[in-house]
């Protein structure tokens, strides 16, 4: 026993050794290989972070950096100044806070397609809700122009119908694009949007509808009752997430879908700094907004996580 | 029999006018739904009605049929200069975007489960942290170009080969693995990339095909970065091309009388009709993998979700 215990010991300690050895040798292994997706990961998402020192200086394209002026906050200073950045404000807070108002309507939607008895038509309405999803803005631009252009498939109908006697243009109409970009959005995004919703509707205990029904409950009333106050949750934290997003509003879209008419009201934060940097070749000025934009969006994203947190006691990110 | 119908005549009629109200929800319900069914499906049917019309005839207008019916629309667009390389570049973008993005993502997701890698945590946070900033246009627009990325096809995969989003959820699947199958290819002598390839990858498969058909659905639609970085006319995707098809008329009447004047058939096609037919031909992929993403697309979300 005497003699035994150390010996095992010893060679509990040697293994250990060995094993760390080969651990250790492991380790370089292992670290080895995933060196070049770190690297990877450097390069392309933190090395296009050193390009916001543009933002302080006077860079023009063609002339290296080392050549142009050191100017310090001065193009922060200019974003205040400047009478552009008022309306492109608007325009990004009205375009999200209009898909925000409209966050509902995908719960609506799934609400009512829950609410379908026939498996077959069940399917048919989602999986046509759906498509819109997977086709990218191009192709929404291409079937709206179809759609609403002058001699589009709407304008012909109307006129056969008698209904008008000159075109209404859709796409170009000054006054309405905040109203038909957020129907387009929502065109694109309704079924898709509403997939989580209804995985949520599905695993609400039936026995609550059950025993509502015997309690003599009509459909409005289970859903409003039953339903609605089980899928809150997922609505809030989807909600939150998109106050988050508020100066993201789609780049793609508004690029797409913007023309003469209406340029004005449709540019966004987002479209106003591609102008300024590719269109104008103002540097440096563009990457000052898109830095001011990335600020605020990283202060919105902890704001609502920690109110997220303190008032649901869970955080979303 | 009839006792019990007297018995509960009052909680029949009741029952009758719950019915009627029933009856009435389902209407309004089934109603709502079959609008919202046509207005989502029937742009895509009057494209692909416009595109097998007459050219001609189509002009006129369509609606429910096809005015006509021709295929000469997709005989011209299959014919229009660099629409074919298009089609050849959106495919390999489409293909070699998936399979790399897939490749790194799960490897690099399986390193991530092994807990002799030092630093394993720290690895692990630089790469998902990428998912919550974006240094923005100009800076991403110049680091692209510092690299050589500029009219390189390279633009196309490279950026996107490893996503956060895509390594979390090949982490937590290969997590839920039993450890036994790895360890017992260990022991028959087999390195890490070795189990990788031959005991996790074919175990991963579930959530790789979610991710594959993820990535190459959003290789297909991204033009962006062809839009912004690629001029090269051999580099074009086919998005891009319908994107400056539909912004320029002038250019496609240009193509058009570029092949009028080569003696071609092009007097009986339309413009809209091409467009139309160009539109088809980029959508066309998408329908059909359409039963494929539906089922792999929910449960990708649904596993986000639950991270989420």
């Amino acid at each position: 026993m005497e003699f035994t215990e150390p010996a095992t010991k010893r060679k509990a300690a040697r293994k250990a050794a060995r094993k760390s050895k080969l651990y250790r040798k492991d380790g370089i292994k292992l670290l080895l290989m995933a060196l070049p997706f770190v690297i990877l990961a450097f390069a392309f998402s933190y090395v296009p972070l050193f390009g916001w020192i543009y933002a302080f200086f006077d860079y023009r394209p063609g002339i290296p950096l080392s050549n142009t002026e050191f100017i310090g906050l001065e193009n922060f200073r200019t974003m205040f100044s400047d009478p552009r950045m008022g309306p492109v404000l608007i325009n990004t807070l009205a375009l999200s806070l209009l898909s925000i108002a409209t966050a509902p309507i995908p719960m609506l939607f799934a609400i009512m397609v829950s609410e379908v008895k026939s498996e077959w038509f069940k399917r048919l309405v989602q999986t046509t809700s759906t498509l819109p999803h997977y086709i990218s803005w191009i192709i929404v631009f291409s079937l709206a122009f179809s759609m609403f252009s002058t001699e589009g498939a709407v304008n012909s109908i109307l006129f056969k119908l008698g209904l008008s006697d000159t075109p209404v243009n859709v796409l170009g109409n000054y006054d309405r694009v905040w109203t038909v970009q957020t129907l387009l959005l929502l065109w694109k995004s309704v079924g898709w949007s509403a997939i989580i919703y209804l995985a949520a509707i599905v695993s609400i205990d039936s026995e609550q509808y059950d025993a509502a029904r015997v309690d003599g409950a009509g459909r409005l009333r289970t859903i409003w009752h039953i339903t609605v106050p089980s899928i809150m949750p997922t609505f809030i934290v989807l909600l939150l997430l998109s106050v988050s997003n508020l100066l993201s509003a789609g780049f793609e879209q508004y690029l797409v879908f913007s023309n003469v008419m209406i340029a004005d009201r449709i540019e966004v934060l987002d479209l106003y700094v591609y102008r300024l940097g590719l269109v104008t070749g103002d540097y440096s000025y563009s990457t000052a907004v898109g830095i001011f934009k990335s600020v605020i969006s990283i202060i919105l994203l902890f704001t609502v996580n920690f109110l997220s947190k303190k008032f649901r006691g869970q955080g979303i990110v | 029999m009839s006792t019990r119908t007297i018995a509960s005549q009052s909680g029949a009629s009741r029952k009758r006018s719950l019915d009627w109200k029933n009856l009435a929800f389902n209407a309004c319900n089934y109603f709502i739904l079959s609008v919202l069914v046509i207005v989502t499906i029937y742009p895509f049917y009057y494209i692909f009605i416009y595109s097998i019309s007459d050219s001609i005839e189509a002009q006129k207008g369509v609606f429910l049929w096809p005015a006509g019916f021709s295929l000469e629309s997709y005989r011209t667009t299959i014919a229009l200069p660099g629409i074919m390389d298009a089609a050849l570049v959106s495919l390999s973008r489409t293909v070699l975007g998936t399979v790399l993005t897939v490749c790194c993502c799960s490897f690099f997701a399986y390193l991530i489960t092994k807990d002799e890698l030092p630093y394993r945590k720290w690895i692990y946070r630089f790469v998902l942290v990428t998912m919550y900033f974006n240094a923005g246009f100009i800076p991403w627009y110049l680091t692209m170009k510092a690299y050589g990325l500029q009219n390189n096809f390279l633009l196309y995969i490279l950026p996107s080969a490893l996503v956060g989003f895509n390594v979390i959820l090949i982490k937590t699947f290969i997590e839920q693995l039993p450890v036994s199958l790895e360890e017992s290819a260990k022991i028959d002598g087999a390195g890490y990339f070795k189990i990788f390839t031959s005991v996790i990858f074919p175990l991963s498969m579930p959530i790789i095909a979610t991710i594959a058909v993820f990535a190459a659905v959003g290789q297909w639609n991204t033009w962006f970065d062809n839009y912004f970085l690629v001029e090269n006319p051999k580099l074009q995707t086919l998005q891009l091309v319908l994107y400056n098809l539909l912004n320029q008329s002038s250019n496609l009447s240009n193509m058009t009388t570029d092949q009028l004047s080569r003696g071609d058939l092009v007097r009986t096609l339309t413009p809209q009709s091409i467009r139309m037919t160009i539109t088809m031909l980029v959508t066309l992929p998408i329908v059909l993998v359409y039963p494929l993403l539906q089922r792999y697309f929910v449960k990708g979300i649904m596993l986000g979700a639950v991270k989420g």
